[in-house]
């Protein structure tokens, strides 16, 4: 059951308020996504707890309805260089 | 603890690294599968793989069991480490490499 792009990143924001999300869609398919997420609310997290982070604002989705996510998270950079 | 939950506890006990993935590491069935073992490859790791689509109970035990939706899963001496994104990030920082390299 493919997933609308928009759909993908109003999901991640309404329990990331801060994130800046980025979707590319790989496949052209509505199913195989890449997404780049980006907030101060990852900041002192492993990257397994950020990843944790997006497949739980996705509800279960991920590994389920949406089959393919290639996922990078990170913390602003301005906040890295400190 | 239920039954796959004990076998795969004993399953990243007993191996110092350990993949979780979809057909084995000659004949990745699964996209992200075929990178976790081209990464484990690349760094000339010597690892054991667990074939998820023989065994249903697996297969969804070892989401559970990380708190982690997706296959591929690597764990290195007991622990958790990723998926295939995870590890390309840390291939490419060099962070695996120390992970699982240091005993080669």
């Amino acid at each position: 059951m493919p997933m609308a792009a928009s759909e993908i990143e109003r999901l991640i924001k309404a329990s990331i308020p801060d994130a800046e999300v980025m979707i590319r869609d790989l496949a052209g398919d509505g199913d195989h996504y890449a997404a780049r997420v980006v907030s101060r609310s990852f900041e002192g997290m492993s990257r397994i707890r950020q990843h944790q982070a997006v497949y739980s604002a996705l509800g279960g989705r991920v590994g389920g309805e949406l089959h393919a996510l290639q996922l990078e998270t990170a913390v602003p950079t301005e906040m890295t260089s400190e | 603890m239920s039954d796959a939950r004990s076998k795969i506890d004993e399953i990243v006990k007993n191996n110092d690294i350990v993949l979780f993935m979809k057909g084995t590491s000659l004949f990745p069935q699964c996209g992200f599968s075929s990178r976790a073992v081209a990464i484990l490859e690349r760094l000339g790791a010597q690892y054991e793989t667990v074939d998820v689509l023989q065994d249903a109970e697996i297969r969804q035990g070892i989401k559970e069991y990380s708190d982690w939706p997706t296959i591929p899963q690597l764990y290195v001496k007991g622990e958790f480490v990723g998926g295939s994104d995870i590890m390309m990030e840390m291939f490419e920082s060099g962070e695996l490499k120390q992970l699982v390299g240091a005993e080669a």
